[in-house]
């Protein structure tokens, strides 16, 4: 361990993670654009037999962005973080090398499984937790390995405080493992009372608690997995990206504490005006205006921090989707406390107001943070310039733009649907038949699509910018301290 | 227990929980600035953390001199 002018961090996992980010990228994006067209247009759902069926396809979109290519993101960024704030290298364990190998390849292994699975229509039917039992089991297997990785790394490190990103990365992978064991009790049906095949499985829970705790998990999956870690990577690459220390540590402190304790009591604001108990509904719609708080204590945190370095927004395209990831996160924090007040929910619910507002968090929050920090490490990790700034500078107007048709388009939708649900005629009787939404909705429906399709061309953009990155810019002498080197 | 008492107890526990809650939270912030004053810590400089990153970078608060990163 004695530091010498040959030690280096190791990025060799990184990179592996990095690929796989882009991988499943694509991927998941690509089939979330492909069953949002299919709701506007529906004969697409017979392109491929059963395989292509919008309900085959939907939690393969679901599974594919979220456990594919954002937690690939999260791990690329974590081996790469992780080392730099901690100041100790992987190469230094021959064991943690190892390990990370091994961390990748189970990971993979797993994900191809499932997603073969998925298309064959093999799953749990609870949503954000199709698997069924075999792979949870090897999901839990993957889930240790990268706790000894994080602890493990932890155990050599030479910074004796833990960065603040540091907290938010073991809180995800603690948050993780308990919801994931909790809300994947299963009983294998074979195996009990001879019922299904030996992979079938039922949940453990019933009726009401089956939703309640499956609601538990999948609010807080929004927590640990969807702004947790995402806002570990801001506390790390907004700051050195920038080169200006987070405006305040202490805020940063409490807003962990803050968001830590507030988010996990506000789950009920999923299950309103259902058969859980009131108590539980009204915590959860209290609880979730509280989590503004917190919340906004952290993206203020971000914009503070460049606070006289405005200009920065101009000459640096990697600190202009951070700052918009950012200000995505306060409105999807702003907007998700609003649809829990109970009146606004019963509007709200079931309408497409809701995924107008998972995906003001998910591509303006989630996705601009994950690529600007694989931007950010692609010309520390290839010793290459970023190959070509004005391609980056397209691409977040093109998303942007995509995004903006993506959640307009849904509000509007969504606040049309359920007033035409709730509409009356003067002796009460509905005065609307669902198909009639059906029909109003279909232009909304295509504009979401091609939002979602502006999207993924930038995705694309993204793509090919990294590979011309990897492969063919112009390579740097010294690693950059702050702002990223790119080419024109 | 009837449902009067039942929900007696409850607006009892509700007003505890919040003060209880209210109170930890502002004594977190007090020992935040606090500390700072007495000089017993600088939290600040932690933010240092994310900029000066270099493996040979010295630490912000080393684990030990011994195996501190030579610069
Ligand atoms: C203060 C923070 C937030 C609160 C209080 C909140 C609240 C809500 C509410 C009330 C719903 C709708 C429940 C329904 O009627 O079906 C919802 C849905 C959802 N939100 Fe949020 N939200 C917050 C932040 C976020 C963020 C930042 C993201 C993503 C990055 C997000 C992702 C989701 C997802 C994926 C769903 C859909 C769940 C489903 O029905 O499948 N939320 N949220
Ligand atoms: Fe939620």
């Amino acid at each position: 361990m004695q530091a010498n002018n040959a030690l280096n961090y190791d990025y060799s996992v990184a990179k592996c993670f990095t690929y796989a980010t882009i991988l499943f990228g694509i991927i998941g994006m690509l089939i979330g654009v492909v069953i949002a067209y299919q709701l506007a247009f529906p004969e697409l759902n017979y392109l491929a037999g059963e395989y292509g069926t919008y309900s085959r396809l939907r939690p393969l979109h679901t599974s594919g962005v979220i456990f594919g290519f954002l937690l690939s993101g999260i791990f690329a960024t974590w081996y790469y973080v992780g080392q730099r704030v901690l100041k100790v290298s992987m190469a230094e364990s021959p064991f943690l090398m190892i390990l990370g190998r091994v961390h990748f390849w189970l990971y993979m292994i797993l994900m191809i499984i499932a997603v073969v699975t998925l298309f064959l229509g093999i799953g749990t039917s609870k949503e954000y937790a199709e698997l069924e039992w075999p792979l949870d089991i090897a999901v839990v297997v993957v889930w240790v390995i990268w706790g000894l990785s994080i602890f493990g790394l932890i155990g050599i490190r030479r910074e004796k405080t833990l960065y603040i990103s540091m907290w938010y990365y073991i809180a995800t992978f603690l948050g993780v493992a308990m919801l994931y064991l909790f809300n994947n009790m299963e009983v294998p049906t074979y195996f009990v009372s001879g019922y299904g095949k030996w992979y079938h499985s039922v949940s453990m829970y019933a009726g009401t608690n089956d939703a309640m705790v499956q609601w538990w998990y999948g609010h807080n999956a929004v927590a640990f997995v969807f702004t947790v870690p995402i806002i570990a990577m801001i506390y790390y690459f907004l700051p050195k990206e920038s080169g200006q220390p987070v405006f305040s540590y202490k805020l940063s402190l409490l807003s962990f504490w803050g968001l830590m304790f507030v988010y996990l009591w506000a789950g009920g604001h999923h299950l309103l005006y259902s058969t859980v108990p009131d108590w539980v509904q009204t915590m959860g719609s209290i609880f979730s205006i509280i989590l503004i708080l917190p919340s906004w204590g952290s993206a203020i945190n971000m914009l503070l921090t460049m606070k006289g370095q405005w200009g920065q927004l101009k000459s640096n395209p990697l600190v202009k989707f951070m700052v918009l990831a950012s200000t995505f996160y306060m409105l999807s924090t702003l907007e998700g406390p609003i649809q829990a007040i109970k009146s606004v929910n019963a509007l709200a619910h079931f309408t497409d107001w809701i995924p107008g507002h998972v995906h003001d968090g998910t591509l303006g929050w989630v996705g601009f943070m994950t690529m600007a920090a694989l931007f950010h490490m692609a010309p520390r990790m290839y010793k290459r310039e970023l190959y070509s700034k004005k391609l980056m500078e397209s691409q977040f107007w093109i998303q942007t733009t995509g995004i903006v048709m993506y959640f307009s388009s849904m509000w509007i939708a969504g606040i049309t649907q359920g007033m035409m649900w709730r509409a009356t005629d003067q002796y009460g009787n509905l005065a609307y038949s669902f198909i009639d939404t059906v029909t109003v909705l279909i232009p909304y429906y295509a504009l979401r699509a091609t939002g979602g399709l502006l999207y993924l061309i930038g995705f694309f953009m993204f793509t090919y910018n990294m590979y011309k990155t990897m492969t063919a810019s112009k390579a740097i002498a010294s690693e950059p301290q702050n702002a990223s080197p790119m080419a024109a | 227990m009837d449902m009067e008492t039942i929900r007696e107890l409850q607006a009892y526990g509700y007003i505890f929980f919040t003060i209880f809650l209210a109170v930890i939270l502002y004594s977190y912030l007090y020992h935040l600035y606090r500390s700072e004053k007495s000089g017993e810590r600088n939290f600040e400089k932690y933010a240092d953390m994310a900029l000066r990153d270099d493996v040979t970078d010295a630490p912000i608060e080393p684990m030990s001199p011994l195996n501190k990163a030579k610069d």
